[in-house]
């Protein structure tokens, strides 16, 4: 009778559900903002300029906007890349490292192939950044698969190592005349496309439509029916004949295959050359961002654009503000902060 | 080769191997307690930068010290609140103490870019002052490299000689057991969070104030990650992160002697060495199970409620 009573009680109080996740996320928003305000008070900045900075300049104007949807190609798919593994309850921490040998697969297919036509040599990138990927998620896959060594702690510990190969492969063959820290300019037939005049790229679509696949997959297939038993009960799945060892291989190849394409998307549509420590850590964002939504398609697609806002935002801070690019790093984290300690707006239970 | 180049590659490797083992056994302690940071990188960034700017500001180096080792402990307090407070997940915690790590140390760091200081003083190794001065400058050691060996065994004893030590190893095997027989883990895991970011503290104090002597965005390099790698390679003991320390100073001498002998290796490729042997020794122990890993790292303590 108490209890009962107790839980008429609870639901009177309570907010509409919608409501409440709106005022939630707002509520996160203004404190991770507020609290970046006070640091920004602190150094002596004008917190309501900044903040004025930071969003006309993104959402202020075309080209700002398409700054964002520039910066965000890569986290949607390094966030898909952690998402897809998640799903079987695989953590892969190596998204970074993943795209740093997707970059250099690319990149390999792109000083090779030069004289190939651009439709013929932008899908062998693709496909040779996607192998590059999948190869580098192999070994904690492997490893994982026989029971041997866990794959957070070998996919981590790869991150490292990657971008030091890129380092020897740049310095020591592929690097320019000029400058011994990058690739010559690719030739224009391995530069991804570009839309309206702006430094925005095909990369975009392939990020979108592998979400929507990803969705559809998850939701409709036999594939994505047989994912959620694995990660519901991995033992169960496997006595009802769900091919345990080979999803796992597969599915977190499948996961370094998307961290590679991000990996050929930036080295080929963004920067148009291969350079040593070219990622600003979007395979780590890219684990942040899938872990805020819980693997949700749609979560990763939000959660990318407020953090590509967030980035490229702070670009113009630092010409207007005279404060350090790496600040705007504070105010991901503080964000970042705000989300994993989830303050709840009306008493409820957390998720 | 001349005996002069062996003794000062010996003497770098010393300097690099000192604050990588004073992180590393900050981070045995956390792991111990049944928490990973991986936004150790971020933590040493904050004290590195800290540390300078107050090595900078009030001219004592011992007092930078002091500020970067405290600097260490908040920080780590920090990621305590998000992960036993707030209870989020650790690795994604991490990460973001990371971010937050890149962004606050430039912050406070910029205006120091390009300052000196007084470098922590050198002191001879006794017995050594009978040596040429150009051999004996090169063991001149700070006092933090002096100090690393006692406290890796002072850690140890901490661990496994006292009460505190058995209760923190409690928490990181079983939570609820530890909090059965009237500990209370929270707390626990405070402690070890804050006593293991004030041994990160002097590892990166060592870095800006002894070492590199001078402040750089990102200066760290690494060795945050290089750090939670020893740990594991050391299977969660202070003694033998000891070898750790030592593998990973031994890759650094390795790259000055090929550098100096003209042996045409790429230095990228010896920099991964630690990181590729650390693979190697968890596959060669994986497979016999005896890796010793505390059995609820990583896992969240959802109370006892």
């Amino acid at each position: 009778m108490v209890q009962q009573a107790d839980i008429v009680s609870k639901k009177a109080f309570a907010f509409p559900r919608w409501l409440n996740v709106v005022l939630r996320y707002l509520y996160m928003i203004g404190l991770s903002f507020l609290l970046f305000g006070l640091i920004l008070l602190i150094t002596g900045k004008d917190p309501i300029l900044s903040y004025k900075d930071i969003f006309t300049s993104t959402l202020g104007s075309v080209y700002g906007f398409s700054e964002v949807i520039v910066a965000m190609t890569p986290i949607l798919l390094t966030g898909l890349a952690v998402a897809l593994p998640s799903r079987i309850m695989l953590i892969n921490v190596g998204a970074e490292g993943q795209l740093y040998i997707g970059a250099a697969f690319a990149t390999w297919g792109a000083l090779t192939f030069q004289t190939l036509p651009a439709w013929l040599l932008i899908p062998i990138m693709m496909l040779l950044g996607m192998l590059g990927g999948a190869a580098w998620a192999f070994i904690p896959a492997y490893l994982k698969s026989i029971g041997l060594v866990n794959e957070t702690i070998t996919s981590l510990l790869l991150n490292s190592v990657a971008p030091k190969i890129i380092g020897f492969l740049v310095f020591g063959f592929w690097h320019s005349a000029v400058d011994t820290n990058k690739t010559a300019s690719f030739v224009s037939a391995a530069r991804l496309p570009t839309f309206f005049g702006t430094r925005v790229n095909l990369g975009l679509v392939f990020g979108l439509f592998l979400l929507i696949v990803f969705w559809l997959i998850m939701k409709y297939s036999r594939w994505g029916l047989e994912m959620r038993a694995i990660g519901g009960n991995p033992q169960a799945s496997r006595r009802n004949g769900v091919p345990l060892k080979a999803y796992i291989i597969i599915v977190f190849c499948l996961g370094g295959a998307l961290a590679g394409l991000a990996g050929m998307v930036q080295a080929s549509g963004y920067y148009g050359l291969l350079l040593t420590n070219f990622s600003i850590g979007w395979g780590f964002m890219g684990f942040l961002i899938s872990w805020l939504v819980a693997g949700d398609p749609f979560g990763i697609l939000i959660m990318s654009f407020l953090i590509s806002v967030i980035l490229s935002g702070g670009n113009l801070l630092q010409i207007t503000r005279g404060v350090p690019y790496s600040i705007i790093n504070i105010l991901l984290a503080l964000t970042l902060f705000v989300v994993l300690a989830r303050p709840a707006f009306s008493k409820g239970r957390k998720t | 080769m001349t005996l002069l180049s062996i003794l000062g590659i010996l003497s770098s490797a010393i300097f690099s191997g000192t604050s990588l083992l004073y992180t590393a056994l900050g981070e045995v302690i956390d792991e111990r307690a049944g928490i990973v940071n991986l936004g150790l990188e971020g933590v040493l960034l904050v004290s590195a930068s800290s540390g300078f700017a107050a090595t900078v500001r009030y001219g004592n180096p011992y007092l930078g010290v002091l500020v970067a080792v405290i600097a260490g402990g908040l920080m780590n307090l920090l990621f305590g609140y998000l992960v036993i407070t707030r209870k989020a997940n650790q690795l994604a915690s991490g990460l973001a103490i990371m971010f937050f790590g890149f962004g606050l140390s430039a912050l406070i760091g910029n205006p120091y870019v390009g300052k000196s200081i007084h470098a922590l003083p050198r002191f001879e190794l006794p017995g050594l002052s009978s040596l040429p001065t150009v051999y004996a400058s090169l063991f001149k050691f700070d006092i933090l490299i002096y100090l690393v060996l006692p406290m890796a065994i002072f850690v140890w004893w901490l661990l496994f000689r006292t009460r505190w030590g058995l209760g923190v190893r409690a928490v990181g095997e079983n939570t609820d057991t530890a909090f059965a027989s009237g500990r209370n883990p929270r707390w626990i895991r405070y402690q070890a969070l804050f006593a293991g970011g004030l041994l990160a503290g002097v590892g990166a104090a060592h870095i800006s104030i002894a070492y590199a002597m001078n402040w750089t965005e990102y200066m760290t390099g690494g060795r945050g990650f290089i750090a939670v790698a020893l740990v594991i390679f050391s299977r969660w003991h202070p003694i033998r992160a000891i070898a750790g320390a030592l593998l990973f100073s031994a890759a650094v001498a390795m790259q000055l002697v090929l550098q100096n002998s003209g042996i045409n290796i790429s230095p990228f490729l010896l920099d991964s060495v630690p990181y590729v042997l650390t693979i190697l020794v968890l596959i060669a122990w994986g497979g016999n199970r005896k890796q010793n890993a505390p059995a609820s790292l990583g896992r969240v303590y959802q109370g006892s409620e």
